[in-house]
């Protein structure tokens, strides 16, 4: 089953085009790597499939339903129904974007709560059972201030799967981290994936994406510059650009 | 020269009745003061323009113009153009809540967007609407660190209430001023009233003080 599915995705920011034509189907179970230099436009990537930026040009089928309308020879997004897709598709920021006012429990049930409408009893139970999958049952009452950055992550990847997402985006979860911390993360991760979970995540952790993705995209120009499966990409890969970036890597070691 | 406060405190129920009228001036313009100026904020900062030009012409309107013309405006002015009268209360209020509204709205719009970007993100990517994340995100870290500030605009609201005087309604100031014309002891009635505000706004300032103290020590 295909979850998500672009078509000449394209997003300029003034004159700067930061996505030249992004094609890629995502099937269902999927995990998905996206590699790229700084500033090749892996973040504006994500914010685009969960249309926290609007694409310019081009397709985004989510489940099999085109989003927008065309008029006028311009594909229109209505908010409310950006707002339904945003609801199905879980996103984990590098700085965590935690709410500093709600303790760990709070941040977990806010979507159920506030944006699925449920009552407090169900949401709290939600809240609490995905806190327990990410190993901080017993932080449910902290606030983010007294969390460890990984703690932190842990508990914005819990608020992601409260909403039950049919896609999970992560974009970075772990540049921000001490490097101590980095592990629990990505078992955390790990995990995920283990179950099933449909994710793309852009990482510069090289090791990761060869044990845990599926197939490993690399981002140069705007554009999909190469992709395939971990072996092909980052142990031969084919472009001079990707060759170059894994090296650049030095620690990477499979 | 004497002073002479024993006619002040024989008429103490005088000035009891100002000090009513002061307190219910203050407690409706800090309430339509505070409460008009987020949605005018909230107006200010909106992407869209058809909210976005009223609510700035709204601001810088009253923000250049003296409260006391406004209140003297309302009072002589507007009743010209109305069916019908308006009191020295409502033109008093109409005069400070909007000044008000228009002063605070620059506090909450500086306190919206003092919210990280980050914060917007991490609501809209849970699916809330603009409003949710208004409400629910935004708003309640925005208040925190505007609370300093808009306890500043109450204690400023207090002292406006004074202009009310300049329409006979009755308050402090205007009490005062009956008492003074009556025994001639403006020095003694004057004091007494500058008294008095100081001492209801003690614990206001005391509070603003702590707040912004907490404010520092939160940050
Ligand atoms: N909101 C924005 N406004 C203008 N330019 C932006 C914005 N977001 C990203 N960019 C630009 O788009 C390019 C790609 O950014 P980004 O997607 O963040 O790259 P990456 O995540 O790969 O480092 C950069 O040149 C960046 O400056
Ligand atoms: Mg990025």
């Amino acid at each position: 089953m295909t979850v998500l599915r672009l078509a000449g995705l394209v997003k300029r920011f003034g004159a700067n085009p930061v996505l030249r034509g992004i094609d890629l189907t995502v099937e269902r179970g999927e995990r998905i790597a996206i590699l790229g230099a700084s500033g090749s436009g892996k973040s504006t990537l994500l914010r685009c499939i969960n249309f926290m930026e609007l694409p310019d040009e081009g397709r985004v089928e989510f489940g099999g339903q085109v989003v927008g309308s065309e008029r006028d020879g311009r594909r229109r997004y209505a908010e409310r129904e950006l707002t339904q897709i945003r609801r199905q598709v879980g996103m984990v920021f590098q700085h965590f974007n935690l709410f500093p006012h709600m303790t760990a429990l709070g941040n977990v049930m806010e979507g159920p709560l506030t944006v699925l409408g449920q009552d407090r009893v169900q949401a709290e139970a939600r809240g609490r059972a995905e806190l327990a999958r990410v190993g901080l049952a017993d932080k449910a009452d902290a606030y983010p201030a007294h969390l460890s950055g990984g703690q932190k992550q842990r508990v914005a990847i819990a608020r992601a799967l409260a909403m039950d997402p049919a896609l999970l985006l992560f974009d970075e979860p772990t540049s921000a981290l001490d490097p101590a911390l980095v592990g629990e993360v990505l078992g955390t991760i790990r995990a995920l994936a283990e179950d099933g979970r449909t994710m793309l995540l852009v990482t510069h952790e090289l090791g990761f994406a060869y044990h845990v993705a599926s197939r490993v995209l690399f981002l140069a120009d705007g554009l999909i510059h190469e992709q395939g499966t971990p072996a092909e990409v980052l142990k031969e890969p084919r472009q001079a650009a990707t060759r170059a970036f894994i090296a650049s890597h030095k620690q990477f070691s499979l | 020269m004497r002073w002479d406060f024993a006619t002040v405190i024989e008429h103490a129920d005088v000035l009891a009745i100002g000090a009513v009228g002061t307190l219910r001036i203050f407690a409706i313009c800090l309430v339509l003061g505070l409460g008009l100026g987020l949605p005018v904020g909230l107006g200010r900062y909106a992407r869209n323009p058809w909210l976005r030009a009223p609510a700035t012409a709204f601001v810088e309107f009253f923000r250049n113009t003296p409260v006391l013309v406004q209140i003297i405006w309302f009072f002589f002015a507007l009743p010209i153009l109305l069916p019908f009268q308006i009191g020295p209360l409502t033109a008093a209020v109409l005069g400070i809540s909007l000044n008000s509204a228009a002063f605070s709205a620059e506090i909450y719009r500086g306190g919206i967007q003092s919210i990280e970007r980050g914060q917007w993100d991490g609501a809209r990517a849970l699916g809330m609407s603009w409003l949710q994340a208004m409400r629910r995100v935004i708003l309640p870290q925005a208040i925190k660190r505007m609370l300093p500030a808009l306890a500043n605009r109450a204690i400023e609201i207090f002292k406006m209430s004074t202009l009310a005087s300049a329409v006979a309604y009755v308050e402090l100031l205007q009490q005062g001023k009956l008492i003074a014309s009556l025994y001639y002891n403006p020095i003694e009635v004057y004091t007494a009233v500058a008294a008095i505000f100081s001492v209801i706004l003690w614990p206001l300032v005391q509070l603003s003080y702590w707040l912004e103290r907490r404010l520092k020590g939160g940050e």
